[in-house]
């Protein structure tokens, strides 16, 4: 099992996923250089948080033309794991490997703070080791994370089980104000119509560990690890 | 050269006296040309000759065990164990951001990040320190306003898209910087011992390199800019202004990290005020080399530039590198990777010239030595302000004052029976010097790199270093109205409160870093409060140990003939060696012991109290009020205490008390936190004084502790051996802050009421105008 998480110019957060995966998944994992192509040797890639290319235009606008996007397009088409958080969940939207996109946040401020998000499936390699309905505090700092879509992808992304984190209160609710950005229908994160691919704007990759405040992230990353060394066991 | 008459006018454009014309001539034998002459303007600034500080600033102490490289660097660094150092510095931005607040405030994050990372440190937190004027002042509010929210905008902006976690700092209100606000930014960065980088030019025939952004005709003068008072006409220098790119400067940071683990490096300085001038005379004068540029060779963004406009050009993100003769390739190749010019632009020469060549002509031929050590250090002239610090306002400015504020005595209070004092207590929980500044510190991203362990907001904020069980603890301090009353017992506090501020995370005080935020030093009463300030400063380092290791001055704060009130702010930096060990100020459990070490008197002539209660203007106060009497002795003895517990894992928390007394301290401590509820308090304060000093007064050496039952023991003989007063103040638990005086109970507030008050304040006051800011 291996993972890589990629590195455009101006990621800021390449070193916290890998810091994640080396120390608490215990698994071997490379950054991958925005202009490399080859991805054959890893299992899952991440997508880190940051400013890629500084984002002056739009948040990811750019990146997705980076030469290595198009080899996660294929990576992600051949059922790979791919994971985007934050700026990589813009990525992933500006790349088409994820419907929608993120704007500026309801109060056009860059917001950084723990919020709560809902598990609402666990239907995905992502969130098998987590429990529906469960709610997980993670920290949230992003100036554009203010999911929108039309309401043919809106409808379909709640059909197919899709939306895989909401928004909430400390209790489990959705409310207006436990929506930190106006994100349509308290979207946090989404997965695409494979399954494999998974974007949010909170950071689990920050939350691995109660002496930063929290643990809760930890979970997506077992539950990654999980899915993967059951692939392993079976190839 | 150009021989071009030099007229007085032409001297005044650049800030230079008749008298050091003379010596400039004197220095180089001869007529300097135009070029050489904005190179002597700009070396010999007041930002950065130091010439009316200097002499002053020898009296810090600046050495200790810990001490790595002291002042003279881009950066000081002091040991942290395991190997580690940590690069510190704190530097002011104040000019550029009351000019264009955004664009300011950025690049002021910019300059210090490039500080640290020169050092070889990768930076690991920033944060800063900033004042305005006061948010509903009815001339300048909403200006005021608008330049809060336009420097935290461009704090966040920059910070964030470069990837460090800005944990914090402080912001204060008072009018005297209505038309000068302060912005202070800091930052740290870890260094392996081993692998600190200078900003020497060594080796002769060693070759420069320009590193960064291109060259433009931005930001000259800035220096220059920086060294004078301001007047009706300042926004006309908004273009002395840079535009600051994060993305740049994160690249930046990552070449040139790559460029000294290559070992190709020999030198590295940050091109900040004066750009390649100071960088490149600077280097040679650490080495004591000559150095020599082509300036065809600099990378340039507009054409047609002269010698002279990229000699003194601004533009950010941008280094200059001497590197090790034949290596120049591989430092090449790593900023090629990176997206970055990196050009041979000259080399290290014998002798002591700094020679600047364009297109094939010499424009400049400069010893090295008459723009660093030979620059003019003036010992101005003192004289005591005669009723403290107003001294730091014109008489002009104090006419026109006087017609805004209120005369003379504010209405008396009604007695005692009559005060209503948890309107008190919301009244200053909400007022803006002590709110939450969660509506700022939010737009930071204060958690990337995640090793922040205690968030903004904490008397200081703790950041990890990964590799060891080790953590550091930091913050900013700083107080303009003691400094105001009394710059020497003002200074002493600062460096005491910061000191405190640090061992309330459970830190041990390690260094500080210093930024001097004066008026004109050609003042002399402006002059007498700073060489107050530089004594009471180094009587207290010297007291706990903490010497000075970096720091800025930052002279001329005035707009229009009004000066700002003497603010030094001081960033203090402590140590944890075991990271598991940090507290906090939040009351844990219901039914934990709460004490006070140390003891209240009766200092509320310059409080929040008397500002918001009694609604005394800062003049008011500086004029009839008295500084508290700081007791270093004592001020150790309430920290040792309180450090001896916290390593021994008996403190549940601990928090400094300061604005507002203890009343607000004790309210701080019951709010809630991330995976903490609120939780009430039930205490009764004893004593002599009056109830209101009880409650609000501003005394120093106080710390607020709670603990378990089992723990009283201990605690009491850890106080009685550091010779610290510890008196019992009650219990935490239920939802109500219950305060009572000798029985009779004063306060008795539910907490989820104060707390509100407490959060929304802030952002309530600048609501309106920030989606007005949000939509230009």
């Amino acid at each position: 099992m291996k993972f890589g998480v990629i590195v455009f110019p101006g990621s800021n957060c390449d070193h916290d996923a890998y810091h994640v995966i080396s120390k608490h998944v215990g698994q071997p994992v490379d950054f991958i250089w925005h202009r490399d192509t080859d991805l054959s040797s890893y299992d899952a890639v991440i997508i880190p948080g940051g400013f890629s290319y500084g984002d002056y235009l739009r948040a990811g606008a750019l990146a997705r033309f980076s030469p290595v996007m198009n080899s996660v397009k294929d990576f992600a088409a051949r059922g790979r794991l791919v994971l985007g958080i934050c700026n990589g969940f813009q990525i992933l939207c500006e790349a088409g490997l994820l419907p929608g996109a993120l704007i500026r946040n309801r109060d056009l401020h860059f917001i950084c703070e723990h919020i709560n998000i809902r598990v609402e499936t666990t239907e995905t390699a992502f969130t098998n080791r987590l429990r529906a309905g469960s709610v997980l505090s993670l920290p949230i700092a992003h100036a554009e994370g203010n999911y929108v879509c039309d309401d043919k992808t809106l409808e379909e992304l709640q059909r197919e089980d899709r939306i895989i984190f909401r928004y909430c209160d400390a209790g489990g609710e959705t409310t207006g104000e436990a929506n930190p950005n106006g994100s349509r229908d308290s979207i946090a994160g989404i997965c695409n119509s494979a399954r494999n691919v998974l974007g949010l704007m909170p950071h689990p990759e920050r939350a691995c560990e109660d002496l930063l405040g929290s643990a809760d992230g930890s979970g997506v990353f077992s539950s990654l690890a999980d899915t993967l060394a059951a692939q392993v066991s079976v190839y | 050269m150009n021989p071009e008459a030099i007229t007085s006018e032409i001297l005044s454009t650049h800030n230079l006296t008749e008298e050091e014309f003379a010596r400039i001539k004197e220095l180089l034998g001869r007529e300097p040309g135009l070029t050489e002459l904005g190179i002597f303007s700009v070396m010999w600034s007041e930002h950065c000759s130091y010439k009316s500080s200097r002499i002053h600033l020898k009296r810090l102490p600046t050495t200790g065990e810990r001490v790595i490289v002291p002042p003279g660097e881009n950066a000081g660094v002091v040991d942290v164990g395991d190997g580690w150092c940590a690069a510190f510095k704190v530097e002011s931005h104040n000019h550029p951001s009351f000019i264009e607040p955004f664009q300011g405030a950025a690049t002021g994050v910019g300059g210090i990040l490039r500080d640290v990372f020169t050092m070889g440190a990768r930076p690991l937190a920033s944060m800063n320190s900033l004042r305005f004027g006061s948010l509903d002042q009815q001339q300048h509010g909403r200006r005021n306003r608008s330049l809060l929210a336009g420097v935290v905008a461009g704090l966040a902006h920059y910070g964030n898209a470069f990837g460090v976690p800005t944990i914090g700092g402080e912001v204060a209100f008072d009018d005297a910087y209505a038309l000068n606000p302060l912005v202070n930014a800091f930052a740290l960065g870890l260094v392996r011992r081993d692998q600190i980088f200078f900003g020497k030019a060594t080796g002769v025939g060693n070759p420069v390199l320009y590193v960064g952004a291109k060259t433009g005709r931005d930001g000259i003068h800035g220096a220059t800019m920086a060294s004078a008072e301001f007047d009706e006409e300042a926004m006309e220098k908004r273009p002395t202004v840079q535009v600051g790119d994060p993305f740049l400067e994160k690249l930046l940071l990552e070449a040139c990290l790559e460029a000294m683990r290559s070992g190709a490096v020999a030198g590295i300085q940050d091109m900040g005020a004066a750009g390649l001038t100071s960088s490149s005379c600077e280097m040679a004068a650490r080495a004591g080399t000559g150095i020599e540029l082509d300036l065809s060779l600099v990378p340039q963004r507009e054409t047609g530039m002269t010698a002279y406009e990229m000699l003194l050009s601004e533009s950010q993100e941008r280094m200059l590198i001497v590197a090790h003769k034949g290596r120049e390739r591989e430092v090449i190749d790593i900023f090629r990777k990176w997206d970055l010019d990196a050009v041979v632009i000259g080399h290290v020469r014998e002798g002591s010239n700094m020679v600047v060549v364009h297109n094939g002509e010499t424009v400049a031929d400069i010893p090295v030595a008459a723009l660093t050590d030979e620059a003019p250090r003036y010992e101005r002239e003192m004289k005591a302000g005669s009723a403290g610090g107003s001294s730091a306002l014109s008489v002009r400015a104090r006419t026109i004052e006087r017609a805004s504020t209120l005369a003379g005595e504010p209405p008396a209070l009604p007695a005692d029976a009559a005060l209503d004092y948890n309107d008190f207590l919301l009244r200053l929980i909400s007022s803006p010097n002590i709110a939450s500044k969660e509506w700022v510190y939010c737009q930071y991203d204060h958690m990337v790199r995640t090793n922040t362990v205690v968030l903004p907001g904490a008397d200081a904020a703790v950041v990890r270093i990964k590799e060891t069980r080790r953590a550091l603890a930091m913050c900013l301090d700083g107080n303009g109205r003691y400094c105001a009353a009394n710059p020497r017992e003002g200074a002493k506090l600062i460096v005491a409160e910061a000191a405190r501020n640090v061992v309330c995370v459970g830190a041990r005080p390690l260094a500080i870093t210093n930024c001097l935020n004066f008026a004109s030093p050609e003042r002399p009463e402006v002059m007498w409060s700073f060489s107050e300030v530089i004594d009471g400063m180094a009587e207290a380092c010297l007291a706990f140990n903490t010497p000075v290791v970096s720091g800025n001055v930052s002279f001329y704060n005035e707009t229009e003939g009004r000066g700002i009130l003497p603010t030094p702010v001081i960033g203090m930096v402590g140590l944890l060696e075991d990271v598991r060990r940090v507290i906090q100020h939040g009351f844990k459990r219901a039914g934990d012991h709460i004490a006070l070490l140390g003891t209240t008197a009766d200092d509320l002539s310059i409080s929040e109290y008397a500002a918001t209660i009694e609604g005394r203007t800062t003049d008011e106060m500086i004029q009839g009020g008295r500084v508290p009497v700081v007791d270093l002795e004592r001020e150790r003895a309430v920290q040792e205490a309180t450090l001896r517990a916290a390593e021994s894992g008996l403190l549940h928390s601990a928090h400094d008390c300061s604005d507002g007394g203890i009343a607000v301290a004790l309210a701080e401590c019951c709010f809630s936190s991330l995976n903490r509820s609120a939780i009430g308090a039930e205490v009764d304060l004893g004593g002599t004084i009056e109830i209101p000093a009880r409650l609000f007064s501003e005394s120093p050496s106080r710390i607020i502790l709670s603990f378990d039952e089992a723990a009283l023991g201990q605690i009491e003989e850890i106080a009685a051996r550091a010779n610290c007063p510890l008196t019992m103040l009650g219990r935490t638990g239920g939802n109500q802050l219950s305060i009572k005086v000798d029985d009779e109970e004063v306060i008795n507030i539910s907490v989820t009421e104060l707390e509100a008050a407490w959060r929304t304040s802030l952002a309530t006051k600048l609501r309106a105008d920030v989606l007005v800011a949000g939509a230009e």
